[in-house]
């Protein structure tokens, strides 16, 4: 049965061994690692900000009740129509059902991993929905059948040529190894979709409580072209987007910025508070807000775990992380890579199933470090690795950890398995590097220290007799 | 057949959650020892506060305006501060020429919709509605704008200063007329300004646009020109 | 000043001379130094493998065996961190809570003991080569460990640092992951084999021997000359 741990293993081994695809990967994140410490270095004080930004979100997901309700209000008061989804099928139906009564046909699309995490646009297409995704990322992904690769940079595994060649083959657009003219086919391709399109459906960066507005972040514009010009918007985004208050965002647009994209601020940071009011030129007759939760209401309950949900999807874990960057995003096999998706996606696809994404990792930390709002992520990682042992200890492990409590709290017996190792390390030589070895994991790519013949332990008792018998000597 | 709004059910699964304290973070380290908590939380930081962690900016509004110019310059973004109407009018004509526009595109607004209509060219104006098939054909938008954030070069407009939600995105060429008393230091002035200006009637939409559209999509390389606007001018009239 | 060691189960039976050669350092700084008999493990792989009741089995013999020491010096980063750092909650919730926050400030890393603790940054070593330094990622990112090896390495003489890039980046030892991701691991070390050979460095030192164990692994498997040293063994030689 391939499991998702097989898959991921697979996959990841796969990668691995792919050193172009890894030198690329390297490459693009080199880049942005130099740009964001250029404008992380022009803050005053960025682990101040850093403090300030979490101690927020903790104020809201702390009380995420109360924040939640002052939102749908504000929302609703002014013709918003707001559903609250208690899973992600639910979400699904009603967006679907909306579709269904206003006869919508085309669908203009901007980035949301949220709908990603539901797989929306399987469900539109199925209904009879053509979907077009206009950021130029997704659009890229959408036209090869691939997930995005990263919850920023959805195609950032793509070399141009690989994308000129697929332009070439679903556009018919003439070969060029130019990113500026492979932007500006797709911008042509996308343009009458625009205008045309019957719904667009947006994602949300956060959700102001203080106001009822969603503010979505972006370079491109199609999110706000996306918004601008069709008859019904549909924004979809997870229940812990909120944050309390309007000027909150002056200090998450620069972080989310510069943390996710080497940016100061993106190009366009829009707030939407409802559809178009009395007296408003423009936009759209129906705004529809759902809200999702699929499990991140668990996630809530694991107080341990609950600064998970501060998280505001900048993707910079991603970028630091060694693990990301020698296996790739499509290694993970799930909405959220990294560690970030390391740390939830156990909560929110299950436990058991998911428990290999915390275990595949060297605790390195670069990643809480990095993280703009401070979630412990390295050791929730350890959190869940402790969790699913509670739930469900692997025998073979419990019985070497139950030895190792035996032998490690006896230092005589400590003392013999040491002796022991010393005497048969020899006869590894004969099985080094073979299936037969037990350190095979290890040996197939390092060579394996040998035991000293005098350990630590034995040194100091000599240098310490040593001692003993100089004092004793007149 | 949608199953109704789950609200209820999803507030009752929040409340039941939040019924144990989380831990807080100290000095960069959660501290997972609930057991010394004494309960009483500190409101977070406010706005006031985040200027002294955000890059800086002058206080003297030359000051600013020299930062404002310095981030547009970086962002490739064309600033163009001038002392008189004639004098952006007469630029707008050489822009115009230069890029050869056929159609403009402007709304009514004190400055904006006047110098679009010196041009001479055909004028669409989005104040009465207007079809998007017909915007799209436009070659530039002139709007207004709410402020001019010095901190990030970034122009600050809503539905009420720039002619609805399209104007200022979907045409190639977007032309801001901005005064000097629209300066702002930071993004907090800016919403505190949005605030001043509308609650409690809020636009239904704001935007900060911080330069022409670009895209980092192909190998993470910032390319100019994505969806939005390939070109950013602003006025600033003195 | 009196100072007991911790010398790690690993340290103790494969890289005994690490030990050998923190003591001659600490010995010729004029320390009185204790190893307290009976110490063996921290207990940090079975808590790194989610075995937490096993963990704190192992963990208190090591509670047990420190109580009395006043000042502790940790041949590792990563067993100093799991001391200091995890031990408080490992123990959370149960009668032995109190000793592992009693434990976890006298717990130094060699480096920091020298220079936060004792003060000093020259030891009075002297050793000739080019060296390049890896940053254990428990001591860098748990303990805070940078600045105190570069200080140290700075004032031995004839010795050149040469920073690599990856210098930061995680070796991909993380104990039992190198052998239940042995590609992943592998790939790991690659990159850091791959930034160490680029400075042209004729030894790698570390602050931790595990890193080392991976690193000198590659290495040795490569068939590259590039010898691996804990940071004590250059200090101790004079």
């Amino acid at each position: 049965m391939i499991t998702f741990a097989k898959d991921f293993k697979n996959t990841a081994a796969r990668i691995t061994k792919d050193l172009r695809h890894r030198g690329l990967i390297q490459r693009a994140l080199h880049s942005y690692e130099v740009k964001r410490d250029e404008f992380k270095g022009r803050y005053q004080n960025w682990s101040e900000a850093r403090q300030a930004a979490s101690e927020i979100k903790w104020e809201a997901i702390n009380h995420l009740d109360k924040y939640l309700q002052e939102f749908i209000a504000k929302l609703e008061a002014r013709g918003t129509r707001v559903y609250v989804a208690g899973t992600g099928d639910q979400a699904r139906d009603y967006i679907l059902s909306v579709a269904k009564e206003n006869n919508v046909r085309t669908i203009i699309k901007s980035k949301s991993m949220t709908a990603e995490e539901i797989d929306l646009n399987e469900a539109l297409e199925h209904a009879g929905c053509t979907v077009f995704e206009s950021d130029l990322g997704e659009y890229i992904v959408q036209l090869r059948h691939e997930k995005p690769y990263h919850l920023v940079f959805p195609a950032m595994h793509l070399t141009r040529e690989e994308i000129s060649d697929l332009f070439q083959k679903e556009l018919g657009s003439e070969p060029t190894n130019s990113p500026e003219e492979l932007t500006m086919i797709a911008r042509r391709a996308m343009r009458q979709n625009y205008c045309r399109a019957d719904m667009g459906i947006s994602g949300a960066n956060f959700a102001v409580a203080e106001t009822g507005m969603i503010s979505i972040t972006e370079n491109e514009g199609n999110a706000r072209l996306t918004t601008a010009l069709p008859k019904i918007h549909v924004a979809i985004l997870g229940i812990e987007k909120i944050v309390p208050h309007l000027e909150d965002l002056a200090l998450f647009l620069p972080m989310l910025a510069t943390s996710g994209a080497g940016q100061p601020l993106t190009c366009y940071n829009s707030l939407f508070g409802g559809p178009r009011q009395p007296g408003e030129v423009d936009g759209p007759e129906q705004f529809h807000v759902v809200l999702l939760d699929n499990r991140r209401t668990e996630l809530l309950a694991d107080a341990e775990q609950r600064d998970s949900l501060h998280c505001i999807r900048c993707g910079a874990c991603l970028n630091v992380c060694p693990i990301f960057k020698n296996v790739g995003g499509h290694s993970y096999g799930t909405t959220y890579q990294g560690p970030i998706g390391s740390v939830i996606t156990p909560h929110l696809r299950g436990l058991q199933n998911w428990k290999h994404l915390s275990s595949a990792s060297s605790l390195c930390g670069a990643c809480t470090e990095t993280c703009p709002v401070g979630i412990d992520l390295h050791h929730h990682l350890l959190h869940n690795r402790r969790n699913a042992i509670n739930e469900k200890p692997l025998w073979l492990e419990k019985i070497l950890y139950g030895s190792l409590v035996i032998l490690l709290r006896r230092p005589w017996l400590y003392w013999i398995a040491g002796k022991l190792g010393v005497i048969f390390f020899p006869l590894h030589k004969l099985v080094n590097g073979t299936p037969l070895d037990p350190l095979h994991n290890w040996t197939k790519t390092r060579e394996f220290p040998a035991p000293a013949r005098e350990s630590f332990s034995d040194y100091w008792r000599k240098k310490k007799s040593a001692k003993e018998v100089n004092r004793g000597t007149p | 057949m949608a199953l109704p709004d789950q609200r209820e059910a999803v507030f009752a699964r929040i409340r039941e959650a939040l019924q144990r304290p989380a831990p807080h973070r100290h000095d960069g380290h959660v501290d997972y020892d609930m057991s010394g908590h004494s309960g009483v939380e500190a409101p977070p930081p406010e706005s006031d506060a985040f200027r002294a962690w955000l890059p800086s900016v002058g206080s003297s509004i030359d000051d600013q305006i020299t930062l404002f110019a310095q981030n547009a310059a970086a962002l490739k973004a064309d600033f163009r501060p001038v002392t008189s109407l004639d004098e952006a009018a007469r630029q707008l004509a050489v822009l115009a020429s230069e890029n050869g526009w056929k159609r403009v595109a402007s709304h009514r607004h004190s400055v904006a919709s006047g110098l679009a209509e010196k041009l001479g060219l055909p004028c669409l104006l989005t104040d009465a509605g207007y079809a998007a098939a017909d915007l799209e054909q436009c070659d530039a938008a002139i709007t207004g704008c709410d402020a001019l954030v010095a901190q990030t070069g970034s122009v600050l407009v809503t539905t009420a200063s720039a002619g609805g939600r399209a104007l200022s995105v979907l045409p190639p060429h977007h032309i801001v007329i901005a005064r000097r008393s629209q300066i702002v230091p930071d993004l907090a002035s800016a919403l505190q300004l949005v605030r001043k200006l509308y609650a409690p009637n809020w636009p239904s939409f704001l935007s900060f646009i911080t330069g022409p559209s670009r895209t980092g999509d192909i190998e993470r390389i910032l390319v100019l020109g994505a969806h939005g606007p390939k070109k950013l001018t602003i006025f600033l009239l003195s | 000043m009196k100072v007991s060691l911790f010398i790690p189960c690993f340290i103790d039976q494969i890289y005994p001379h690490v030990g050998m050669s923190i003591v001659k350092v600490l010995e010729r700084l004029g320390c009185e130094v204790d190893y307290p008999e009976g110490q063996t493990c921290c207990g940090q792989p079975a808590f790194n493998s989610g075995y937490w009741d096993e963990a704190r089995k192992i963990a208190e013999h090591s509670l047990d065996v420190f109580a009395k020491s006043d000042v502790i010096v940790s041949a590792s980063g990563s067993c100093g961190a799991m001391m200091k750092v995890f031990y408080p909650e490992l123990f959370q919730n149960t009668t032995r809570h109190f000793d592992a926050l009693k434990l976890a400030p006298k717990i130094y890393e060699f480096s920091d003991f020298l220079v936060n603790k004792l003060g000093v940054s020259d030891v009075g070593a002297r050793f000739d080569g080019t060296v390049t330094f890896h940053d254990g990622c428990h001591g860098l990112r748990e303990l805070g460990i940078e600045s105190q090896p570069r200080e140290l390495l700075k004032h031995v003489r004839g010795l050149t640092l040469i920073e690599m890039k990856e210098a930061k980046t995680c070796c991909g030892f993380g104990g039992a992951f190198a052998v239940k991701f042995p590609a992943i691991s592998a790939a790991m070390g690659e990159v850091k084999c791959a930034s160490l050979l680029e400075t042209g460095a004729d030894i790698v030192v570390s602050n931790d021997s595990s890193c080392l164990m991976q690193i000198q692994g590659m290495l040795q498997h490569q068939g590259k000359p590039t010898r691996c040293l804990h940071l004590a063994e250059i200090l101790a030689q004079t």
